[in-house]
């Protein structure tokens, strides 16, 4: 008998949905060859996983939605009980701080920020940038003075005002409801922001949030063309990762997505800046602002800078500062309460090719003016 | 404290998928877990991982026909998390000091077993269901997991009747039926 006609008859005849003179006929054959029986039981056994698995599949995700508001409210708390280290933590934040302020001003200069367009590099040229990397590695004491020449230095000199785009970059969404993470240093040089997806659709965007010192920007699509998308595959992670852990990167730096792979390096970023990794991944300008995202469909990061000097030294952001800017800007306004972050995954056992298919559409690429 | 009756109630909700009834308990409990992983080597993220495999255990157990819970919930999900917490030090070998615990608990081996088996079939099936690809997998979804009608299912999926999508998920099922037997004559 041909399998499908076979699992067709099975399935009918377990859900008793045969009329009676069928059923007759079937439960004889059934008895009178083996192999159909086998089949039947089989296929009743088989059924039977699927129904468990989707009963699973279906109280795992309430359950992951209560924890998800629990989360959200504040109920359930990565401090908790942890008032020992909480000081320790404090403390950190304290210095963070100034490492902050001092990796800004290193940043600024031996960095090449990802974020620029060519039509940005060419015109400020990669030569000064690389002579000011010489300046400062000259010695850390002279970063002040260094700074009160970083003001004089014009920072953006032929920043066009033309209504054409002139920086892309990449973003990616956080919440279906139109809200992506992109770096601050990308829209902190536009005026006028884009999305555009994979399809070529542009959407209109406006920076609802950015933190400077973890270079980071919120942006919310306020194109009313834009359709909320209900499930993101991918989830955003809280904890760090660890050393070694390999992952994948998506990003603009043509105007076509780019996939590429590396591994994390270092669990600190430029100068011992606790809030990003340090990647081996080949990045270049227009990456900026996209996500790392590990074998089990996490966003570990956001991949900010790249060191001008060395090759394939890649910086991004860790993904849990996302879930700090998405706290204030909970605070900043009520009318972003309901913005949050996914925190289930569904790529988890899909092979690479599957993922990026399912991740690209939601990664955008952020152009502007 | 809840009464027995308030307690029913609860585990009814459970067994139905109620996501208030969800919420109690883990306002409940959770506390308590997280302090008894984080005072036992573990982290925040560990006693969710902990607590939220303890609620499957408890909702597979609110479903069974003749369910009756021989104790309070606190304490059932207490000693699940306990021993699922012990196995998995034992595992990472962490092991090494006496575990605190001060709460009462109750045997509960029989239970984890029954929940380690659960997991393996869900492992196999959703491997199953990774491989299968589109648009396979969101039609066997659609009408196994999310149990929508054919009708709608022809009707989202863009088929020309019931009776084709009906077609097209046989075929699926029977892929997804060797896929998922696959894995057995392989272990």
């Amino acid at each position: 008998m041909d399998d499908l006609l076979l699992i067709e008859a099975v399935e009918r005849y377990l859900n008793g949905e045969m009329p009676s003179s069928e059923k007759l006929l079937f439960e004889d054959l059934r008895k009178k060859d083996p192999e159909v029986d086998q089949a039947v039981v089989e296929h009743a056994y088989f059924l039977q996983g699927l129904d468990k698995f989707g009963t699973q599949k279906s109280f795992k995700h309430a359950l992951h939605e209560v924890e998800n508001k629990l989360l959200d409210e504040g109920f359930i708390n990565d401090t908790l009980q942890l008032k020992g280290k909480a000081k320790v933590t404090n403390w950190w934040k304290k210095y963070q701080r100034n490492i902050a302020v001092a990796a800004s001003i290193a940043g600024f200069i031996s960095l090449l920020t990802i974020g620029i367009t060519v039509s940005y590099t060419k015109k400020v040229g990669n030569d000064t940038y690389a002579i000011l990397v010489g300046e400062i590695k000259k010695t850390n004491a002279q970063v002040n003075i260094l700074k009160s020449k970083q003001d004089n230095i014009p920072v953006n000199p032929a920043a066009p005002v033309a209504p054409v785009v002139n920086f892309r970059a990449t973003g990616f969404l956080i919440d279906g409801k139109g809200y992506l993470v992109t770096n601050a240093h990308v829209t902190s040089r536009m005026q006028n922001i884009y999305v555009e997806n994979k399809k070529g659709n542009y959407y209109k965007a406006e920076a609802v949030y950015t933190d400077n010192n973890v270079d980071l920007a919120i942006l919310r699509i306020t194109d009313t063309a834009f359709k909320a998308i209900t499930n993101l595959p991918y989830s955003i992670k809280k904890g760090t990762s660890d050393l070694g852990e390999q992952f994948f990167t998506l990003g603009f730096p043509r105007n076509e997505i780019v996939y590429n792979e590396g591994y994390l390096s270092a669990k600190s970023g430029n100068d011992g800046d606790s809030s990003s990794y340090q990647l081996t991944v080949s990045a270049n300008p227009g990456n900026s602002g996209g996500p790392v995202i590990n074998r089990n469909g996490e966003v570990i990061g956001i991949i900010t800078a790249k060191d001008s000097k060395a090759d394939g030294v890649v910086y991004a952001a860790k993904s849990k500062n996302i879930f700090n800017l998405l706290e204030t800007l909970r605070k900043s306004d009520s009318k972003y309460q309901q913005v949050k972050a996914p925190t289930n995954s569904d790529l988890k056992n899909l092979d690479r090719v599957q993922q990026v298919k399912k991740v690209e559409e939601f990664v955008f690429m952020v152009v502007g003016n | 404290m809840n009464t027995t009756e308030q307690e029913q109630e609860l585990l009814k909700g459970l067994a139905q998928n109620d996501k208030n009834a969800i919420e109690v308990i883990y306002r409940e409990n959770y506390g308590a877990i997280q302090s008894f992983v984080i005072n036992n080597n573990g982290s925040a993220d560990e006693a969710r991982d902990i607590f939220q495999e303890a609620m499957i255990v408890l909702y597979e157990k609110s479903k069974l026909p003749k369910f009756s819970l021989s104790c309070q919930i606190k304490t059932y999900l207490y000693s699940i998390c306990r021993r699922l917490w012990l196995k998995r030090l034992q595992q990472l070998s962490k092991y090494s000091t006496q575990v605190e615990s001060l709460e009462e608990t109750i045997p509960v081996e029989e239970e984890i077993e029954d929940h380690e088996k659960r997991n393996e079939d869900f492992i196999l099936m959703e491997n199953a269901m990774a491989k299968i690809g589109e648009p396979c997998k969101s039609l066997l979804d659609a009408y196994y997991i999310q149990k929508k009608s054919m009708q709608d299912i022809a009707a989202d999926f863009g088929y020309t009747n019931a009776d084709n999508a009906k077609t097209q998920k046989y075929k699926c099922l029977l892929r997804l039926k060797k896929l998922f037997f696959a894995q057995y004559k392989n272990v």
